[in-house]
This record gives C-alpha cells, structure tokens and sequence, in this order.
C-alpha cells in the first residue's frame, strides 16, 4: 500500500486519537500512546511489508471463538494483510496497547475511524485487550510472555517452508520479567530463527508503577545478547535510529530492538501522574480538564469536547 | 501368555512421521524417555529440541501450527500441562492448532511420585474446549496413536504408554468409538489404559463366581459417544464399575456418572481409581495395588456394588505381569 503519510504524522495522529478517544471515554491508555507511537507507526508505515487488508474497514461484531462448529471463524490479522509467503507478519505481544494499535490501524487506512467508536463496546471484536479476532491481532497475547515464543514457532516455520516474509513481534519491556521471554530467545538463537524480529518498547513502566520498584531487571540488553539474540538499543522516539537497527546483520540470531522511550513523550502533563501512567483515568473534572487543555495543546488540536 | 511389545512408540512413530515434511517432532529434553532418540538421529530435519522450557515449547508449537505444521510434542504429561497451562490455552487450545501433545507417563505409570504423575490431566482436559482426548491402553493402541491424533482437527492431548508394553487388542484406534471386550449381561465395567488389563486379569473368576461381566475400554475420551455407553448400560441388570490411572473426579468415572445423570439412568455406580489423593513414588503393581488400581480393587468394587463377597483371592486372579524397573526399554527407571 502507498504511503500517503509521514511516519511523523502516523505517530502524531495515534496520539491525536488515542487522547480524543480517552478524553471521551473518562480514561486510556494514553501513555502507551506516547511512548509506543513511533515503533507502532514506522512498523505499518515503512518496516512491514504486507499486503492489503481483506477484513471490511469497518470492524464487524464479534463472531464467536474458534470451535468446529464455528467454520467461517476468522482473526483479526486481515487488518494486516493476507498471510502469504511473501508478507511480513506482526504480533502485537502485549495486546492492552490494543488502543494504539488500533489507532495505528485507522492511520494507515487500513480501518475506518468508526473502528474506534467500537472499541470495548460489547459485541464488539474491537476489543479492550486485544482478542486475536481484535482489527490487526492475529494470535492471544493477553497474558505477557507468549508473544515472543508464539513468533519464534510462526518463524521457524516459515524459514521451513521457504517463505521470504518476515515475522515480527512488538514487545514491551514488562515481559522480560516473564521466564517466558528468555526461553523464546534461548530458543530462537539455538535454532537460528533469524527471520524473527522484535521491536520492544523499554519505557520503563508497567501497571504497578515503574519497573524498577516492582521487579529490577538489570541490563536488559546484556542479558538478550547473552541468551543469543542480535539486540541493539536505540532511542525510541528516533526513526533514523530505528530505521538503521532494522537493517543490522544478524545471521542465525533473531534481532531484537530495544526501543528506549519516554511514557509521557508528546504529553508532558502526563509527568503528574508518575509512576502510576498504565492506564490514565481522569482523579477528577479538574485534572480532565486540565488535561484537555494541555496535551491539545502540545497535540496541535483543539480541546475535545467530551460534555457529550 | 501376552506378547509384550518392546518401545512400541519408537517405531510407530517413526514409520508415521518419516517424510512428512508437515509433522515436525519437538521435545523437552526427555528425547529418549520418549522414544524418539531414533528419530531424532535419523530425521533430524523433523526434529526441534526445546529444551526444558515447556512454557515456551507449547507456544512455539501454536506457532508452528500457525504456519501450518502439525507438531507432535513430546515430554511427560505432568510437564505438558501443569506449568504451561495458560501457554496450552492461549496458543494451542483456544485457536485450535493441530498440535499433538503426546504425554508420556500417565498416572502411577512412574516411580517419580507426585512430581512425575499426571494424576489429573483428563480432568483438566475434558474441561478444555476444543480439546480432543485419547489414551492409549496397549501396544496396538500406542501404535495407532499417531494416525488416530493426527486425524484430528484441532489439538490432542494423549496418554501414551512407552517402554514394554503388552499387546492385547489386534485393531487399531478408531477415534470416537470404545472397544467392547466382553457382552455379559450383570454388569457394566468400564476401563482405560493400563487398567483395563487389571479388569481382564479378573474377569475369568468373577466369571467362575456366576457373574456375566460386559467389559468396555475407552481409548477416546473426548469426544464420547454417549449413546453408545447409555445402550450398554442399559444391557445389564446391576450396574457399572469404572476403573482408571487417574483421580476419580473428572476422569472416565466422572464421565460415566455425568452420562448416567444427564439420562436419568438410576442404576448403581462404583468409581475406582485415585481417591482423592497424590500418590507416592514406587513400582507399579505397588501402587496399583497401593491405591486401588488393579484386579483386586476391581473384584472389591464390584463386591460392593452388588453388596456381596464372592470369596475371589489374589490367587484366582490371572498372573500380574511384573516389570523390572530397570530396564533396557526404558531410558531411565523414571
């Protein structure tokens, strides 16, 4: 698909959403929305090669849950394309970003905004935590740590059958307190799984405030690097940086880019609400307020009117 | 005298696998516990180590069946499920992938006590939507095993029995029926695995001591035909006594009562197996006869089903088979 936008104005327009869509709803995940906005808007904007989506723009309800006698269930991965030989794949790892993947999604046309309005409404597919029937998902990652392993067995697979596409996973840091992760990459680098790619968005929070007062995970990249994997660290606000990890060597390794971010990038405002940023809900009419005003500003967009 | 099939496993699998680029064979580290060190070393373009690291290896395996393999995993049962739970769930259960889980050990098969016994699988299993259930009773069962399972649309947890194993059915698995061994017409016992050859070991006295058995053995647990079970029930006079490798609760017990409930079925119901207890580490005619597994309980619970003592010893019963421990078969006394 043509590019019709920047991947700077992909990145500020999930953020535009995600706030518009928070503000709205009395709460999001906005902070997810500030550090991740670059990763998820380069991947669909420059890095993933995929073809063009095959579910309808507009996100159908819910059609049930894979059993045999529900023979015309589908994911949610035709958002991303077919899954051809040729095509790149993406696992969205830790599926409450659902919110700005799903903002991703609509800025890179391949959801109609409406999409959105649907998100956690039910009978809605277009799920809070992203289902893989959610627009983009492909497989379950609501429980952090499988996404990577999930990945490395799609990948694997696929250097089996010769396909020429990649299999990417965003990733977020929180996961490498799961042992989960460390036998993936374990796992990844004894098999020479080098079609296998990460991008992991290190912003140093996770939903009982910082990382390093709930569990200390040291050098993280020391450790990637020590259990096989080709792992280079970059500032994840930068798209130069990210453009040139991406085309590191790392034959027989997969590559795993630590994307080193700041949770209330774009929206310094959000800095009050420190270390508690996985989910902002409004504490009062004032803060909403104040919010509105503030992060609208740094946005370049009016104040949402969000009375009705 | 029964004839013993040494390593039954190795060859079926082999002789099923080889060539087939679509199965791949994974294991966690117990390669030739599994009976796959063969494979391993002569197809090593099927075969994937995993490492002790289940957690990933069923996920991988959901991968893996994303990309349209059918994995066979290989580990002891107690390692296939316990730990990775929520892996088993989420990437292999609740998309339907085709992945073979092939659990080794079931029950009180090992000496490895609690930690090596997988007690309660088929409880968790039959809860698990989308999941498919066999268990393999003798050899001609684990030689069927692979075909039967990989018939399946979706995943399979199986119970598979390894080392030297006694032959005593000449037909193959055939998914979603039971084997009806003998058509008497007093009472209903029902088997599985490897205690369906303790209730063949004492059919011959109950049959001395005036009573018309009708024996079934489940090799499919899910799905169940249970109209099949309803018309044999149904066929005779007093009642049914099941026997499993496994807890009482939600095994092949559980499922015959279930049956039973659902139709209003209102005869007796005698359910042995674990009784709501680990076990222990020890050899197996021990333990079955520790906790109630074998011939003998089988005798007994019938006694208490019909509220009556027909005088049957140890000594009326067919010979047990006694396994060594140590054996050439088995890559360690596990």
């Amino acid at each position: 698909m043509r590019n019709e936008k920047t991947t700077e104005e992909v990145a500020l327009g999930i953020r535009r959403r995600v706030f518009e869509h928070s503000m709205r709803n009395n709460g999001g995940y906005l902070s997810q929305a500030c550090s991740a906005g670059e990763q998820l808007a380069w991947l669909y904007n420059e890095e993933l090669n995929l073809g063009a989506p095959t579910l309808p723009m507009i996100p159908k309800d819910f059609e049930g849950v894979p059993s045999a006698s529900n023979p015309d269930y589908h994911t949610g991965a035709g958002y991303n394309g077919p899954a051809t030989p040729e095509f790149d794949r993406l696992f969205i790892a830790p599926a409450h970003y659902a919110l700005v993947a799903y903002a991703t999604l609509i800025e890179v046309g391949r959801m109609a905004p409406e999409g959105l309005d649907m998100f956690n409404k039910d009978g809605s597919s277009v799920e809070m935590i992203g289902a893989e029937h959610s627009p983009g998902m492909e497989v379950h990652n609501g429980t952090l740590g499988i996404g990577l392993s999930t990945g490395a067995g799609l990948a694997y697979g696929r250097k089996l059958r010769g396909d020429a596409g990649r299999t990417w996973v965003f990733m977020s840091d929180g996961e490498v307190q799961e042992g989960q992760t460390w036998e993936a990459v374990q796992s990844a680098a004894h098999h020479g799984i080098d079609n296998l790619f990460a991008i992991m968005d290190v912003n140093d929070q996770q939903c009982d405030g910082a990382m390093d007062s709930v569990m200390e995970v040291g050098d993280i990249k020391t450790k990637f690097q020590n259990f096989g994997a080709a792992c280079i660290e970059i500032d994840g606000h930068d798209l130069t940086a990210m453009r040139d990890a991406a085309r590191e060597k790392h034959d027989g390794k997969p590559l795993i880019i630590l994307a080193r971010t700041n949770p209330y990038n774009a929206m310094p405002i959000l800095q009050e609400r420190f270390p508690r940023l996985h989910y902002v809900r409004f504490k009062s009419e004032d803060e909403r307020a104040r919010m509105n005003v503030s992060i609208a500003k740094d946005l370049g967009v009016d104040p949402i009117d969000y009375a009705h | 005298m029964v004839e013993m099939v040494s390593r039954p496993y190795a060859s079926a699998f082999e002789k099923f696998a080889a060539g087939n680029k679509d199965i791949l064979c994974l294991s966690a580290d117990l390669t030739s516990s599994c009976e796959i060190d063969g494979f391993r070393d002569r197809h090593p373009d099927q075969f994937l180590s995993m490492g002790m690291a289940e957690q990933n290896m069923l996920s991988f395996a959901g991968g893996l069946g994303l990309a349209g393999f059918r994995p066979f995993i290989h580990t002891f049962g107690v390692f296939m499920y316990r730990r990775p739970y929520d892996q088993l769930m989420a990437s292999i259960a609740y998309p339907r992938r085709k992945v073979r889980l092939m659990g080794f050990l079931p029950g009180v098969t090992t000496p490895g006590g609690m930690t090596h016994q997988s007690i309660e699988d088929i409880s968790v299993m039959r809860s698990i939507p989308n999941m498919t259930i066999l268990e393999t009773g003798d050899a001609t069962e684990v030689e069927s095993i692979c075909e039967a399972a990989d018939s399946i649309d979706g995943p399979v947890w199986c119970r598979v029995l390894r080392g030297s194993v006694p032959r005593l059915f000449d037909t193959p698995i055939k998914v979603g029926e039971m084997r009806e061994l003998s058509s008497g017409n007093d009472i209903l016992v029902v088997t599985s695995g490897i205690c369906t050859e303790e209730a063949m070991r004492a059919r011959s006295a109950l049959q001395k001591a005036g009573l018309s058995i009708r024996h079934l053995h489940l090799h499919t647990i899910k799905p169940f035909d249970s109209k099949a079970l309803l018309d044999h029930i149904s066929s005779v006079k007093h009642g049914v006594v099941t026997l499993e490798n496994h807890v009482t609760e939600g095994g092949i017990g559980s499922l015959v009562a279930e049956t039973m409930a659902d139709a209003g079925v209102g005869k007796r119901l005698v359910r042995l197996g674990l009784n709501d207890t680990y076990a222990h580490g020890g050899s197996r005619p021990y333990l079955m006869r520790y906790y109630g597994l074998d011939a003998t309980a089988m005798v007994r619970g019938i006694e208490s089903l019909m509220q009556q003592e027909f005088g049957i010893s140890e000594s009326d019963l067919d010979t047990a088979r006694v396994e060594d421990v140590h054996s050439l078969v088995k890559a360690e006394a596990l």
